[in-house]
């Protein structure tokens, strides 16, 4: 028995261990990365750094801040602004949920039924966004008047009677009430809701639908069971793209509310622009807010269970 | 009636469809058409992309209204059901599993929908029968191709459709999957023995499977039978080119002589059985499949009593090993293509001389003034 074949692993050419691989550093990846590093190091790690220092200082604008671990502070952001904080969460919550029930028919149906006008309407949805946020918010203090249409009607309708005794509207008004500062806020948080409900709603396959038809669903059942379920990625980043900038939002409240509808935003615009000992608490309350937010998203997350996400 | 479930099934129904047609603004699918399928029978419509296959069994599951005509399945018309009331289950061309539930869900769906309390026996059942029942935690998207088409074939069959419908189920698999698929897929079907109706633009797909195939060309129905049916008694020459090859020669009818029918094809005399010729006068096409003609060289001896072609030239010699095709150009001009079995014959290299001739009893005979060429150039458009 000669061994005339040549055993097949030492044909094989030989991959040399990595260790004697010349050491050769790749910095492009670096160099790609160095403007958004750069970026958010400049105006997140430095912003977040100043305001949680000054959260626990004390002074005056005149006399300069100092570091003094002044934890009262926090003792006094968490307890003197309840309604605020009440408000922002009520406000914020309710534009989410009004958000979502309006924006997933509208994203469903030119996810689906719009064909070649998908693009179309898709920047339609969009298109207002080009407009200063300012003045889309003031508009609707046209849209709400007392002499607008909008209010006519609902008074003719005796609509307001109703939620003026709910605490929604003030009397005979809608301006300066709860409900316009929700309407206002669903107006100008609607596209964060709409495209990624589109984006998700988009990518499922429409025979999908056909299988679900096939297999016994009524319309209704093939969307709750299949097309529901799928979109769940579009649903969690939307409401999330909405909720966070609601909850933080103050144009609304001070633009359309009145001084009862106060929330957290122009507390802390307050309290840093009106108020030369207002720094640390105003720091103090923005980060209770951002802690806040960022405990009640994960657990959002987390209970929505869409690990693409994070 | 009595027998009658929650969906309408009844035993004994045969699937018919009564001059069902479907027009797109002026363009008509399918068209004005009569159909039986009868029940436990594995049913081909076969026919190139375009020809209105798909377009029927959309209807028959109701994901398409007709323009007009009924469906009927047994003696209930279920034209008007919507697709989620009808007993006819669909097997998706790319399978449409739902990506969102794992294996075991995707095939326990329709049962859940129909409100069955106790799904586990039937999918696990369901699952083995399709013999993937190992996979049931995954999901679609961690299976291969040919795993997710038998899934899809689960997730229909569970339901014990009255009719199961596949849309050109092996389309996406490869030669040699699509081939063992074929196979596994007429073991089920005469093991649940359900009906089931399958579209496929694969003539050798449906001839594998089918008891009866029928060939689709814009809209109609051209021909119905049995695979052998079809093969060697094609009634048009979009059948004799669509299904397999054909040798298609022009010819006129000299006369008929008891069982035999008398053919002058291109100067020469040929011969047909008349039991295989719908024609007794003026033009006829005379057909011959490529496997039934034989080659000898110029001068050689040729069995007596066949029909025989002279003055051909070999332009072309293919040896496949099994066989080896020829392509012979006749003095006229036509070509005609020889499949010889490899039995150790001698093989003729392009530039020969030859005389082609074939058994008078192999060919057959099809109404004159037909495109010869029809059908065969789908084949070329599918190949491509």
């Amino acid at each position: 028995m000669t061994a005339v074949v040549p055993s097949p692993e030492l044909t094989e050419p030989v991959e040399p261990p990595p260790s004697a691989r010349k050491p050769k550093r790749n910095w492009t990846p670096w160099v790609l990365l160095a403007p958004g590093l750069l970026w958010l190091v400049v105006f997140f790690l430095v912003p977040i750094f100043t305001s949680v220092s000054a959260s626990v200082q004390t002074g005056d604008y005149d006399d300069g801040f100092k570091l003094t671990w002044h934890w009262a502070n926090y003792s006094q952001a968490l307890t003197d602004y309840g309604v605020q904080y009440l408000h922002s969460g009520i406000y914020s919550v309710l534009c989410t949920v009004f958000c979502l029930a309006l924006g997933y028919p509208v994203a469903y149906f030119i996810a689906f039924k719009g064909g070649k006008y998908k693009s179309l309407l898709m920047a339609l949805v969009i298109v207002p966004s080009f407009t200063s946020f300012l003045i889309r918010t003031i508009a609707w203090k046209t849209i709400l008047a007392d002499n607008g249409p909008v209010v006519q009607f609902l008074n003719d309708a005796h609509v307001l009677k109703l939620t003026s005794a709910l605490g929604w509207t003030v009397g005979n008004h809608v301006l300066a009430s709860p409900a316009a500062v929700v309407c206002g806020m669903v107006y100008n948080f609607l596209p964060f809701t709409i495209l990624p409900l589109y984006t998700s709603l988009e990518k499922i396959d429409p025979r999908l639908h056909e299988a679900g038809h096939d297999l016994y669903c009524s319309p209704f059942t093939t969307w709750r069971r299949v097309t529901l379920p799928l979109s769940m990625p579009g649903v969690i980043g939307g409401t999330l793209l909405t909720f966070i900038p609601a909850i933080g939002d103050y144009i609304n409240a001070q633009l359309l509310g009145n001084p009862n509808t106060g929330v957290v935003g122009q507390k802390i615009e307050d309290l840093f622009l009106r108020n030369t000992q207002g720094y640390p608490v105003g720091s103090a309350i923005s980060v209770v807010m951002m802690v806040g937010t960022l405990v009640l998203v994960m657990s959002y997350i987390r209970k929505a269970g869409t690990e693409d996400l994070i | 009636m009595s027998s009658n479930d929650v969906l309408g099934r009844t035993e004994g129904g045969d699937l018919r469809l009564a001059g069902l047609t479907k027009r797109y603004g002026s363009f008509t699918a399918v068209d004005d058409l009569d159909l039986t399928v009868p029940q436990g029978s594995f049913f081909a419509l076969l026919g190139a992309s375009g020809c209105g296959k798909t377009t029927t069994l959309r209807m028959v599951s109701g994901l398409e209204e007709p323009t007009a005509g009924r469906i009927f399945l047994g003696d209930q018309d279920v034209t008007d059901r919507k697709p989620y009331r009808r007993p006819v289950n669909t097997v998706f061309q790319n399978y449409a599993l739902f990506p969102h539930l794992d294996i075991y869900e995707n095939v326990a769906f329709g049962l859940r929908r129909r409100g069955v309390k106790d799904v586990k026996k039937p999918v696990t059942d369901m699952l083995d029968l399709v013999e993937l029942g190992h996979l049931a935690k995954r999901k679609p998207g961690q299976l291969s191709g040919g795993q997710q088409q038998r899934i899809a074939l689960a997730r229909a069959l569970i339901n014990q459709p009255q009719v199961l419908l596949l849309d050109e189920p092996l389309g996406a698999l490869d030669l040699k999957l699509r081939r063992q698929m074929q196979i596994e897929l007429k073991r089920i079907q005469l093991e649940v023995g359900l009906t089931f109706v399958h579209v496929t633009h694969d003539q050798e797909e449906a001839m594998t499977m089918a008891d009866t195939i029928a060939v689709m060309n814009a809209g109609r129905i051209e021909q119905m039978g049995s695979p052998a049916e079809l093969y060697e008694n094609p009634s048009t020459t979009f059948v004799a080119n669509f299904l397999g090859q054909s040798n298609l020669l022009t010819g006129t009818v000299e006369g008929v002589d008891g069982d035999v029918v008398t053919v002058t094809a291109h100067g020469q005399r040929l011969t047909l059985d008349a039991a295989r010729c719908p024609v007794r006068s003026g033009a006829v096409i005379l057909g011959v499949r490529p496997e039934k003609v034989h080659l000898a060289r110029t001068g050689a001896e040729i069995p007596a009593g066949h029909n025989r072609l002279t003055g051909g030239t070999v332009v072309d010699t293919s040896f496949i090993g099994v066989s080896t095709q020829y392509l012979v150009t006749l003095a006229t001009g036509e070509e005609v293509s020889v499949f010889e079995q490899n039995t150790g014959r001698e093989i003729q290299r392009p530039g020969t001389e030859v005389v082609v001739h074939w058994d008078p009893s192999q060919g057959f005979g099809l109404e004159g003034g037909q495109d010869i060429e029809a059908g065969a150039a789908d084949i070329e458009e599918d190949a491509a």
